[in-house]
C-alpha cells in the first residue's frame, strides 16, 4: 500500500495530570475521511490540535506525506502548515469580523508568496465560486454572511493554501440542515476533484454515518473501536 | 378569550430601516405544551423568541401583537410569567457574583420575600436540577461551575419563579447528544414542576420529534406551517418542511450527495414577489409567484402553500 497521508502512532497530549489523547494511532490516505466520534470532552479537538501541531504531542509520532513532524522546529514546519489546514466549527469565529471576505481568502495567497496583482484577484474569485460564494460576497464581512454562507468562505481561505489534508472540527454542528447538507455536499466534491483526506471530527452520529469511510470512536482520550 | 390559549401572537411583525425580518405571523401557545419553532437561518425565530420575552433589539420596529393570558406589556412579566433559558449560559450569569446570590435577586424581583427566604429558594432550586452539595455550590461563583452545571443553573434561575412560559433559544446546538439530553430532561423536568409551557427554538429535528408536542415552521419571517410535531415531521404538507426534512443525513442514502434545497435563503427586503420560497420550490406554479399563500386549516392543521394537496 502506498504512504498513507497522515499517520499517527501512540499519540500522547497532556494537560497537567489529564491525559487528554491516551495512545492514539490511525491513519488516513488522500481521497479517504475519517472521522473522530465521540461525547464533548473525549480528546477528539486535543487529537486534532496535535496533528496539526498547534499543540505539541507529548509523546507519539504524526507522520505527514511521509515526513515526522513532532520532530521538526517550527521554522521547519512553515512551509509544511499550509498543506494541513483546519475549518472549525463557528464559522464566525474562524474569519477575522472586520476583514472582507476577499481579504480573507487572500491573506493565505500573500503570505504564501503567491499573491500577484494580476493573477491574485482571480484566484479569490475563483475560490469563492469553488465554495459556491457568489464571488460578489467577497466585499462583506463575516457578520454580513449566513452560518452557511460564512462556513463556505472559510473552505475557501483553507482552499487558498493549496492543502491535502483538512482537519476539520465539528464544521457543521452550528448549522441547520438543509444549509449543513449543502456544505457537506460542497466537502463530498471537493474531495473528489482535488483528492483531499479529511479528518472528519463531529459528534453527530446521523452526520458520521453518512459523510466519512471509516469511524473511530473515542472515550476518555482512547479510540475504542 | 379562550382558556386553552396562554400566549397569543397575532400578526407579529418586526422591522429593521423598513425591512420586515418577520411578516405577519400568528399563532398560539396553549398552556403547558411544548412548542417547537423551526426553520432556515434567518427565518426569523429568534426574533419572534424574543418579541414574546418583550426584549428585541434596539432599532425594531413592530407592529401585531403579542398577549400573555390578556397581557400586552410582555416586558413587565418577563422573569415573571415568562422567563428566558439562556443559550450562553457562562454570559447570562454575573462573573462577580456567587451563583445563589443571582437566583436569590431573581426571586425578590418579583416577590418581596425576606433575603433569607430568597436564598433559601435559591438553594432548593439548585437542588432540583440536580446541582450537587447546593447549599454550599450556592456561594460559589460561575467560573466554579463545571459547564453542565452552569447551565443547569440557568435553567434554574429561568424557572424559579414558576413562570407561565419558558422560551428557550436553541438551548443545545452544537451540544454532543449526551449533554444535550442532559440539558433537555433538566429543561422538561423543570417545565413540568412550574406547569409551564415551553417555546424551543431549534434545528435539531431529533429534538422536535423526542421533545416537543407542536412544531411551527417558519420561512422568511412568516408561518410555512404548524402542526403535531410527529405528523409535521412524518407527514409535511409543506413543500420547504418536505425538503427540510429529506436533507437530514439518516434519510439519505450513504455515500450519496444529500438533497439540498435549490438556491439561497431568501434575503429580507428583496424577497420575490409571491410565495417567498417559489425560486426554490419544484411545485411553483403562477399562482405561486404572484400571489403569498395565507395559512390555512387542513386536517387541524395549519399550512400556508397553494398546492400543499400536491406536495
Ligand atoms: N438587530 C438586528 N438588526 C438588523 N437585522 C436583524 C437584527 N436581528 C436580526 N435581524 C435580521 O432579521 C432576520 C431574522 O433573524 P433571526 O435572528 O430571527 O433569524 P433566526 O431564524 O433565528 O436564524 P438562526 O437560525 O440563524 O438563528 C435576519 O435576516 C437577520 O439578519
Ligand atoms: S405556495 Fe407554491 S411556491 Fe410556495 S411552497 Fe407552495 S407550491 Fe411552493
Ligand atoms: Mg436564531
Amino acid at each position: 500500500m502506498n504512504t498513507p497521508l497522515l499517520d499517527v502512532r501512540d499519540l500522547v497530549v497532556r494537560y497537567g495530570a489529564v491525559t487528554a489523547v491516551d495512545q492514539v494511532s490511525f491513519s488516513l490516505h488522500s481521497g479517504e475521511t475519517l472521522a473522530l466520534n465521540g461525547p464533548s470532552g473525549c480528546g477528539k479537538s486535543s487529537t486534532a490540535h496535535a496533528v496539526l501541531q498547534l499543540r505539541r504531542p507529548d509523546s507519539g509520532e504524526v507522520r505527514f506525506e511521509g515526513r515526522e513532524l513532532t520532530t521538526l522546529t517550527e521554522r521547519e514546519l512553515r512551509p509544511l502548515r499550509p498543506r494541513m489546514q483546519p475549518v472549525f466549527q463557528d464559522p464566525y469565529g474562524s474569519l477575522s469580523p472586520r476583514h472582507r471576505i476577499r481579504d480573507a481568502v487572500a491573506e493565505p495567497l500573500k503570505v504564501q508568496g503567491r499573491w500577484s496583482r494580476e493573477g491574485g484577484p482571480d484566484r479569490v474569485a475563483e475560490l469563492l465560486d469553488r465554495v459556491g460564494l457568489d464571488p460578489a460576497y467577497g466585499d462583506r464581512l463575516p457578520h454580513e454572511l449566513s452560518g452557511g454562507q460564512c462556513q463556505r468562505a472559510g473552505i475557501a481561505r483553507a482552499l487558498a493554501s493549496d492543502p491535502r489534508l483538512l482537519v476539520l472540527d465539528e464544521p457543521v454542528s452550528a448549522l441547520d440542515p438543509s444549509v449543513r447538507a449543502g456544505v457537506l455536499n460542497l466537502l463530498a466534491d471537493l474531495q473528489d476533484d482535488l483528492g483531499l483526506g479529511y479528518l472528519f471530527i463531529c459528534h453527530d452520529r446521523a452526520v458520521v454515518r453518512h459523510f466519512a469511510d471509516r469511524v473511530l470512536e473515542m472515550r476518555g482520550g482512547r479510540i475504542i473501536t | 378569550m379562550r382558556s386553552d390559549v396562554l400566549l397569543s401572537v397575532r400578526d407579529l411583525r418586526i422591522a429593521f430601516d423598513g425591512i420586515e425580518a418577520v411578516r405577519g405571523l400568528s399563532f398560539d401557545v396553549r398552556p403547558g405544551e411544548v412548542l417547537a419553532i423551526v426553520g432556515e437561518s434567518g427565518a426569523g425565530k429568534s426574533l419572534t423568541a424574543r418579541a414574546l420575552l418583550g426584549m428585541l433589539p434596539p432599532g425594531a420596529t413592530t407592529g401585531g401583537e403579542v398577549r400573555l393570558l390578556g397581557e400586552t406589556d410582555l416586558a413587565a412579566q418577563r422573569g415573571r410569567r415568562i422567563a428566558l433559558v439562556p443559550q450562553d449560559a457562562l454570559s447570562a450569569l454575573s462573573p462577580v457574583h456567587p451563583v445563589g446570590d443571582q437566583l436569590a435577586a431573581a426571586v425578590r424581583s418579583v416577590s418581596r420575600v425576606p433575603r433569607k427566604e430568597a436564598r433559601a429558594r435559591a438553594v432548593a432550586a439548585l437542588e432540583r436540577v440536580g446541582i450537587p452539595d447546593a447549599a454550599r455550590k450556592a456561594r460559589a461563583y460561575p467560573h466554579e461551575y463545571s459547564g453542565g452545571m452552569r447551565q443547569r443553573a440557568v435553567i434554574a434561575m429561568a424557572a424559579i419563579n414558576n413562570p407561565d412560559v419558558l422560551v428557550a433559544d436553541e438551548p443545545t446546538t452544537a451540544l454532543d447528544e449526551e449533554r444535550r439530553d442532559q440539558v433537555l430532561k433538566v429543561l422538561a423536568e423543570q417545565r413540568e414542576a412550574a406547569g409551564a409551557a415551553l417555546v424551543l427554538v431549534t434545528h435539531d429535528l431529533d429534538v422536535v420529534r423526542e421533545h416537543t408536542d407542536r412544531a411551527l415552521v417558519m420561512y422568511a419571517g412568516r408561518l410555512t406551517e404548524l402542526g403535531p410535531a410527529e405528523e409535521v415531521l412524518t407527514r409535511p404538507l409543506a413543500p420547504y418542511t418536505a425538503g427540510l426534512l429529506a436533507s437530514l443525513p439518516q434519510n439519505a442514502t450513504p455515500g450519496r450527495r444529500l438533497p439540498t434545497l435549490p438556491g439561497t435563503p431568501p434575503t429580507p427586503g428583496v424577497l420575490p414577489p409571491g410565495c417567498a420560497f417559489a425560486p426554490r420550490c419544484s411545485l411553483a406554479s403562477d399562482t405561486c409567484r404572484h400571489e403569498e399563500p395565507e395559512p390555512q386549516q387542513v386536517d387541524g392543521r395549519l399550512v400556508s402553500c397553494h398546492h400543499w394537496e400536491d406536495a
